[in-house]
Order: C-alpha cells, then sequence, then structure tokens
C-alpha cells in the first residue's frame, strides 16, 4: 500500500513504554489531489494539538485538558489519555503544504500531493 | 444507577472486526431481502454505534459527560423523563468525497440513557458542547440533597 496507512510499528512500541495513548479513531479519504485526515479527538482543542513530520513519518498528537467536573464519578467509560497516531507518509504528499484544523474534537488533516504528481491532463500541441 | 447500552468500549480490534463484520451482515440483510430474520437483530447488535459516558456527583448536582466529537449542536437532543436522561441524536459525515480510503469511524443515529440515582430539578438542567464533548448539568432537586440534623440535646 503506498498511502498514509500503515501504522509505524516501531513507533508504537517506544510509545508504550513512555506513556500511554488512546489510538484515536481515523477516516482517510484519498483524493485526486491527495489525502485527507478525519481523527476523533474529543476534549481536544487547539492548543492540545501537536502534528510532526519526521522521517517520513506523520505524528498526530492530541492533548486533553483533565475533564473540568466537580465531584465523584458514579460511572466512567471515558478514558482520559492523550490521542497519538503514527502513519507513513507517501512520499508524494508535500509535507510542506500540510494544514490542519480541529473543530468539535475533530480533527481534519489536509495532505496535498506534490503539484508535479497531481494527475493531469497533457494537452495536444 | 444504571447506564445502559455501550459497545465501544475499550475499542479493540476485536470490537473493530465484529463492526465490520455486522455491516457486512446489515448488507447481506439487504442483499438476500432479510432472510436470516431477526435472529440476529439483537438490540446489543454491534452495528449501532454509542458514545463513550462518564457521570459524575457532588452534592449538589450530577454531571453526565458524553464523547461526542464531530456533531453539530442542533444535532443533539436531550430528555429526562421520570429521572432518565437520555442523550440521542445524528452524526453525518463530513467528507466531501464519497470514496474513503480507509473508514474506523461510526456515524448515523445513536442513543444512550442514564437512569439518575435521585430526583433532579428538571428546570435547571443545563447542557454545553465544546470540542467535542457534551456536558449536562443536572441540579439535585431539594429533597435529594443531603442535609445536617441538629441533635438538640435536652
Amino acid at each position: 500500500m503506498n498511502i498514509v496507512s500503515q501504522e509505524n510499528q516501531k513507533t508504537g512500541q517506544q510509545s508504550t513504554q513512555q506513556t500511554a495513548y488512546v489510538a484515536p479513531y481515523v477516516d482517510i479519504e484519498a483524493t485526486d489531489s491527495g489525502y485527507g485526515l478525519y481523527v476523533e479527538m474529543p476534549g481536544v482543542n487547539r492548543e492540545g494539538i501537536e502534528i510532526t513530520v519526521e522521517e517520513g513519518n506523520l505524528i498526530v498528537a492530541g492533548h486533553r485538558e483533565p475533564l473540568a467536573v466537580s465531584g465523584e464519578p458514579l460511572h466512567r467509560e471515558t478514558r482520559q489519555l492523550d490521542f497519538r497516531r503514527v502513519y507513513e507518509l507517501d512520499p508524494s504528499i508535500d509535507a510542506s503544504k500540510i494544514s490542519a484544523r480541529i473543530e468539535q474534537g475533530i480533527l481534519t488533516v489536509n495532505l496535498p500531493k506534490a503539484e508535479n504528481l497531481k494527475p493531469r491532463r497533457i494537452a495536444l500541441d | 444507577m444504571n447506564v445502559i447500552r455501550y459497545q465501544n468500549q475499550g475499542r479493540s480490534d476485536l470490537a473493530h472486526a465484529f463492526d465490520r463484520f455486522a455491516a457486512l451482515r446489515d448488507e447481506m440483510d439487504r442483499l438476500f431481502n432479510n432472510s436470516y430474520g431477526p435472529v440476529f437483530r439483537t438490540p446489543g447488535s454491534f452495528s449501532r454505534w454509542a458514545p463513550a459516558l462518564d457521570v459524575y456527583q457532588d452534592k449538589d448536582q450530577f454531571t453526565v459527560v458524553a464523547e461526542l466529537p464531530g456533531l453539530k449542536k442542533e444535532d443533539i437532543e436531550l430528555s429526562l423523563q421520570n429521572g432518565v436522561l437520555t442523550i440521542s441524536g445524528e452524526r453525518k459525515q463530513e467528507k466531501k468525497s464519497e470514496e474513503g480510503y480507509r473508514n474506523e469511524r461510526f456515524f448515523g443515529r445513536f442513543q444512550r440513557s442514564v437512569t439518575l440515582p435521585t430526583g433532579v430539578d428538571s428546570s435547571k438542567v443545563k447542557a454545553t458542547y465544546e470540542d467535542g464533548i457534551l456536558k449536562v448539568a443536572l441540579p439535585k432537586a431539594e429533597e435529594a440533597k443531603p442535609k445536617k440534623i441538629e441533635v438538640s440535646v435536652g
């Protein structure tokens, strides 16, 4: 597979040794111009997002602030751990043009292909 | 206190596999005009999704917290009846193109209910939705609050 999909095993192991993370649910869409990542990060705001490109890997991390709730928990299902996921970047992606935004806990990452790699129609002379 | 129906707990690969299987089964059901009948249609079917939910209590109120990333305020419905708080709604897909490369997220309708341990003042319930987290504050009814009773020594 030549896309952004494969989880990087090595980094995954490292992260479990250091800190516990939750892997967020992610949808990936592929278009002619690149890829879009839709990452579910409830409880994470702008300041908590950290996106890094390192050695051909895209690392998407989200830090959540502790829930501002008073009292004792009676029932708990949420896990108050930070989110983290690592993807191998396809070489066709222009890392300098990656952009992202977060809205109501959904992080959208745009991974555009380099201009010269986009499919295009060649006109005849 | 009872909290019902939550299938995403643990979020294991196995659960994912079941989700995928359930989706496939739904497809098959449609394809074969639901010839399997109701046998596989249990209420706890893996094909539904449900948000993770916490309940907190202090002396004055309960707070119900639900993880609901990617909704619009208008798409969340709250109801309180006979001490049961129900959170429901619909999550719509924000993607532009139809073809997904890899899909792990859940879309569609959801519903969760929480039976609150004591009475609440329904007129004072407040809800906020921020960073994909729904918080519902339910002040306890006056008679449900703990009271200090002075012992008089006569």
